[in-house]
């Protein structure tokens, strides 16, 4: 069963893929659809049997590699975690899936959307059924290929080409860190399977090894190195810039891959290896403080945004950071817990926003929006449960995980976890009016959208509808069917084992006695944010253009994204491409060529002509002098200090 | 196969295919036509022939297989033959390649077909032999003959800078030659044999093994390439036919890795001890100069070759880490390289024939017009890339893991090479691949023909299954491996010990001056 979990959307994806062309449009819908019903209804048997009925599993399929001591074979392991996964995973993607059937109706390339949808989902099921790094690597980089594919799906756009390349150079920045990770796993553990790793733990507490040119703490340079990976995937602050842009594929690709599932990835790895996080207590402080400030930071951009689309990627961006603070402070079950729901009215969100991009013949900006709530009133009251489940409106399933998540970062009683505590609720306040602001643009006041679109405003087909409505139903009941197990009373239970607490840590109790206040908060900011979007954007239509105004650098310090974008460029993506050039003309062709092989055959020919060469030219050959330096003074530290 | 042979058989058998081609005369069009299918059936044969090797090769011992010894001029020289789990794989490498390439050269070279047959059909015999020679001489003769060809395969049927392109290659290849020449005779001199096997369990004085070291240095670090000595291979590769590419970045450059693990470690182990550092810094700095030179090259060949220095330098890393990981990786490592960057190139070959221009400008938007041709392409970009699930990956990261072993620092910079490689790959894949199909020159091209998927497929389910699957290949590889390593690591020791003593004989003399 667990096999068929994650193996069938891989040959749904092969046959939508290879065979589209025989089989039709209709039939590749069909076939990868309904694979992935399939896999959801298992993963759901899944969840029951490991998380209540507790039969966690491990299939190994075949060996991988062997190479000496580094042996490790392809496997499937499944408890209570990775159950949770699968059915966020499994469920959103079929969901997806259906949904597409309807957004994609126009679109010429049917069967490879859905093979690549498809084929997400099995890189996604085998990085969180991975029982050792490698495989979850596998899946990391799985999922980042089929990322690129999807937000580069209409390639023409050369604004989707570039979003697609920056999303897997950007991950890979990351991956750099999860894999240098792994090597020093490998190195220290002997091993990169799961159990054998997370048993050796304790002992390498407090342990030092030599790392570069530095004796740093074991555990937590491991785990810092891990975090690197995680904060490329799941858009951490300084690694984050890629989400935004990747809005540029397909809504549903931004539902499931950029909102619901893959960058939830960097908060699985945490929860993941919460056996080694628990034993760099740095390492976690770090998480935390990323988290919050991510939480923060991303949420002040959604202000300002006027894609509907981003605004929801900047929030997502911003919830990822909730998660992470959650896991910060060594409450993996809440980050997890929100992981969950925000799955629902996330997804929901941007399915909405994909009914009203659909709805308006393909209008992103809101400021082209405005009053269509009574063309569109499912898609309206739909997109209100989401904003009203994000903000954590009582009883729904935000409110459970999202103020959990504050919560706790209070109960924690350090000092990060204060700086999480304030940056939380505050960021819940933006929260709160980014998402209203959204609503009131798009669906309220009067329009300011073509007559001619609007003619054709018209609400989405019943294959679209069916699944927002399941989702629907997601955000608003999972919070208050599930917080018994994933958080409550049952939680030790349910999770059993899965996730790792040291002793006397226990987050879950202490979010029992946080004072009144704490837990009134956020709900309070909900209600304010959700005061001031009304005043602004109902009430006073022109105040948020004056605002803007009389603060001209702040709004566009954040409408140009706090300019990471431009300082990257700047910083990395010139100065790459600068001496990438210098080091072909000057290096290769002028000095190596020069002095090597056309040097020869110069010297053959005409001294005469080669003196007169020689007058020129000699700042490059200086420059050249000093890298041949540098290769020399690397030659001699690895020969000094780096062995062993 | 019992007493057959075999060796001998796959390395001459296109040889004699090559005598075939040339007893075929008559009218030009047919002499082509007859020159393509002896060639063809030459090499598939052969190929079949080496899949034996693999079939019954002995994984459990690290001695020769298949070995055949002759007398040869005069007694103090051996016609010796025979392959181990370092050099069995490039042989198959060598074999599986042959036919994919006479494939790829069906329509794109219309002159002097016959020649241009004959002249890879011995090829591939001397690259064979320089895989399995077990005899210094046999061996060198093998590895310079193979200039050869490949010489005259750029010079003649090569692009419009050919002559330039190949004089460079020459002029590099001819410097390391000579070195390993002196030193060839000075191994003979001091351990009285050019028997491979013989030298390997001969104790060279360390002094000695240093100048012998960097004599074969010499040439191996220019066959790899190594920077600084990489230049001819971007001008070479961007000249050369599709099919010499694809043999050139798929074998020629493995000749190089090869000659460091058959005679630079095994024969001079106190030697490569004292040069690994070096070894580290030049492939470091291969990584990283020759990834961010790839970035901004406009050629589509040349950009693949730069690429492939750096793919390289992590071969080179891998090999001086003497770690299993490190040195299975280098192998796994090579094998994927030559399916890959072959592919590549081929993929090259393909709107190169029909467009007549490597220039990434003249392209963009394929997808449109060629989607089969987009999915082989992008296959092998992320093949390159290093994507868990193909070949690439698996050398790659056992590589970094050897190196981590070792020292963190080689195994960190050379993983900023990771990073570069995908933005360079992909970068080249979107200007070709993705976009409007807005050029004029594009707008008729057709998709990859029936004869191309079938060059491409083999290349695509070996990348796929050693990527998922590479046991066989590090089956093969672990004993002769392992023992490697052994001796290596014996000879150090040994090595050591012998200072140790030295210093200790020395020093009471010390405490009795100071008495």
């Amino acid at each position: 069963m667990y096999s068929a979990i994650v193996f069938l959307p891989l040959i749904g994806a092969l046959i939508a893929g290879f065979f589209g062309r025989w089989i039709g449009d209709r039939g590749a819908q069909i076939v990868t659809s309904g694979l992935l019903v399939i896999s959801a209804l298992l993963s759901a048997v899944a969840l029951y049997k490991v998380g209540f009925a507790h039969e966690p599993v491990k299939i190994v399929l075949f060996e991988w590699i062997d190479s000496g001591t580094f042996e490790l074979s392809w496997a499937l392991r499944v408890d209570t975690l990775t159950a949770v996964m699968l059915v966020v995973v499994t469920g959103v993607s079929s969901l997806v899936h259906i949904y597409s059937i309807g957004y994609m109706s126009h679109d010429p390339h049917k069967p490879r959307f859905m093979a690549y949808l498809s084929l997400f989902t099995f890189a996604m099921l085998m990085l969180v059924t991975s029982d050792n790094f490698l495989q979850l690597y596998f899946g990391w980089e799985g999922v980042g290929l089929a990322s690129y594919l999807l937000i580069g799906f209409w390639y023409k756009k050369p604004s989707a080409n570039a979003a697609a390349i920056k999303a897997f150079v950007v991950n890979r920045v990351g991956d750099f860190g999860f894999a240098i990770g792994i090597m020093a796993i490998f190195l220290v553990f002997g091993s990169v399977e799961f159990d054998t790793v997370f048993a050796a733990a304790p002992e390498m507490a407090g342990e030092t090894f030599s790392f570069l040119s530095w004796q740093p703490d074991i555990m937590t340079t491991i785990c810092l190195l891990l975090f690197v990976g995680a904060m490329g995937k799941s858009a951490q602050l300084l690694l984050h810039t890629w989400l935004p842009d990747a809005m540029e594929g397909p809504t549903p690709v931004s539902a499931l891959i950029h909102a619901a599932t893959m960058v939830t990835a960097g908060v699985f790895l945490v929860a993941r290896c919460s056996p080694l996080f628990e034993f760099a207590p740095v390492a976690l402080a770090v998480v935390t403080v990323v988290g919050a400030t991510t939480a923060f930071f991303a949420a002040t951009i959604g202000l300002v945004q006027n894609d509907i689309k981003r605004v929801i990627a900047y929030s997502t961006c911003s919830q990822l950071g909730y998660m992470f603070f959650a896991a910060g402070v060594s409450a993996y079950e809440v980050a997890i817990f929100h992981l969950f729901t925000h799955a629902f009215f996330k997804a929901l969100l941007f399915l909405g926003a994909g009914s009203v991009i659909h709805a308006l013949s393909d209008e992103q900006d809101m400021r082209n929006m405005g009053g269509i709530y009574k063309m569109v009133p499912m898609t309206w009251l739909l997109m209100i449960i989401g904003t009203l489940a994000l903000t954590g409106f009582p009883l729904t399933a935000g409110y459970f995980s999202k103020d959990a998540i504050i919560e706790v970062a209070y109960a924690a009683g350090s000092g990060v976890g204060q700086y999480a505590f304030v940056l939380g609720v505050v960021a819940a306040t933006l929260t709160a009016f980014y998402s209203w602001r959204l609503i009131f643009l798009t669906f309220h006041g009067t329009s300011r959208a073509d007559q001619d679109v609007l003619s054709h405003a018209h609400e989405s087909p019943p294959v679209m509808m069916v699944p927002l409505l399941l989702l629907a139903a997601g955000a608003l009941f999972a919070g208050v069917a599930f917080a018994g197990s994933f958080i409550g009373e049952g939680a030790a239970e349910f999770w059993n084992g899965a996730i790792f607490v040291l002793p006397g840590k226990d987050m879950l109790e202490a979010l029992h006695h946080v004072p009144a206040w704490v837990v009134w908060s956020p709900t309070v900011v909900g209600f304010i944010g959700l005061a001031l979007a009304w005043y602004m954007y109902i009430r006073n239509p022109e105040a948020p253009a004056r605002l803007a105004k009389t603060h001209e650098p702040l709004y566009l310090f954040l409408l140009n994204k706090w300019y990471f974008d431009e300082l990257y460029d700047l910083i990395f993506v010139r100065p790459a491409k600068w001496i990438g050039s210098f080091l072909w003309v000057r290096g290769d062709q002028r000095t190596i060529d020069r002095f090597g092989p056309d040097g020869i055959a110069l010297s053959v020919l005409a001294a005469t002509r080669r003196l007169a060469r020689l007058q020129s030219g000699y700042l490059y050959h200086y420059a050249f002098a000093m890298l041949i330096g540098i290769s020399a003074l690397t030659t001699y530290f690895i020969f000094a200090g780096g062995a062993h | 196969m019992g007493n057959w042979p075999l060796l001998s058989l796959i390395t001459f058998l296109p040889s004699v295919g090559a005598l075939f081609i040339l007893m075929i005369r008559g009218e030009e069009a047919l002499v082509a036509r007859n020159a393509r299918m002896v060639a063809l059936w030459t090499t598939l044969f052969t190929f079949f022939l080496s899949l034996f090797l693999w079939i019954d090769f002995d994984v459990t011992t690290a001695d020769f297989q298949f070995v055949e010894k002759h007398e040869w001029l005069g007694g103090n020289i051996t016609y010796h033959m025979g392959v181990d789990g370092i050099s069995m794989l490039f042989v198959i490498l060598t074999t599986f390649l042959m036919p994919l390439c006479i494939l790829a050269s069906w329509e794109a070279i219309t002159t002097r077909v016959k020649d241009y047959m004959i002249a890879f059909l011995v090829l591939e015999t001397l690259m064979v032999g320089v895989f399995s020679a077990l005899d210094l001489v046999l061996f060198y003769l093998f590895f310079e003959g193979g200039l050869i060809p490949m010489f005259l395969i750029i010079g003649v049927w090569g692009g419009a800078r050919r002559v330039y392109a190949s004089f460079k290659f020459f002029l590099y290849t001819l410097i390391g030659s000579l070195l390993m020449l002196l030193a060839v005779m000075a191994m003979y001199w001091d351990a009285g044999t050019t028997d491979i096997p013989t030298l390997l369990a001969h104790n060279f004085d360390p002094s000695l093994q240093k100048w012998l070291w960097l004599a074969f240095f010499a040439s191996f670090a220019v066959k790899v390439p190594m920077w600084p000595v990489h230049t001819w291979l971007p001008d070479a590769h961007v000249e050369a036919p599709t099919a010499g590419s694809v043999i050139l970045a798929g074998i020629l450059l493995k000749m190089g890795g090869y000659g460091f693990l058959r005679f630079s470690l095994p024969m001079f182990p106190v030697a490569s001890d004292y040069f690994t550092p070096l070894i580290f810094a030049l492939s470091i700095v291969a990584i990283i100069y020759t990834s961010l030179v790839a970035l901004v090259q406009k050629d589509m060949k040349k950009l693949i070759a730069y690429s492939s220095v750096a793919h390289m330098g992590f071969i080179t890393i891998g090999i001086f880490t003497i770690t299993i990981q490190g040195l299975q990786g280098s192998i796994v490592q090579m094998i994927s390289h030559g399916l890959v960057s072959g592919a590549l190139f081929l993929c090259v070959g393909v709107i190169y024939d029909r467009i007549h221009t490597r220039d990434i400008d003249a392209y963009g938007g394929l997808v449109n017009r060629m989607p089969v041709y987009a999915f082989t392409f992008l296959l092998f970009t992320m093949a390159t890339i290093g994507l868990p699930g193909t070949s690439g990956f698996v050398g790659e990261f056992l590589i970094l893991v050897g190196a981590y072993q070792v020292n963190s620092w080689v195994a960190f910079l050379a993983t900023t090479g990771v990073v570069l490689a995908a933005a360079y790959s992909l970068w080249l894949y979107r200007r070709v691949v993705f976009g409007e199909l807005t050029k004029d020159s594009l707008k008729d091209i057709l998709d990859m023909n029936r004869r191309e998927v079938l060059v491409f497929a083999p290349l695509i389910i070996a990348t796929i299954w050693f990527g998922v699957y590479p046991m066989p290949l590090l089956d093969v590889t672990a004993v002769s491996v392992e023992n490697l390593i052994q001796n290596y690591q014996q000879a150090i020791a040994a090595f050591e010990a012998g200072a140790a003593d030295l210093a200790v004989a020395a020093e009471p003399q010390l405490g009795d001056a100071q008495l």
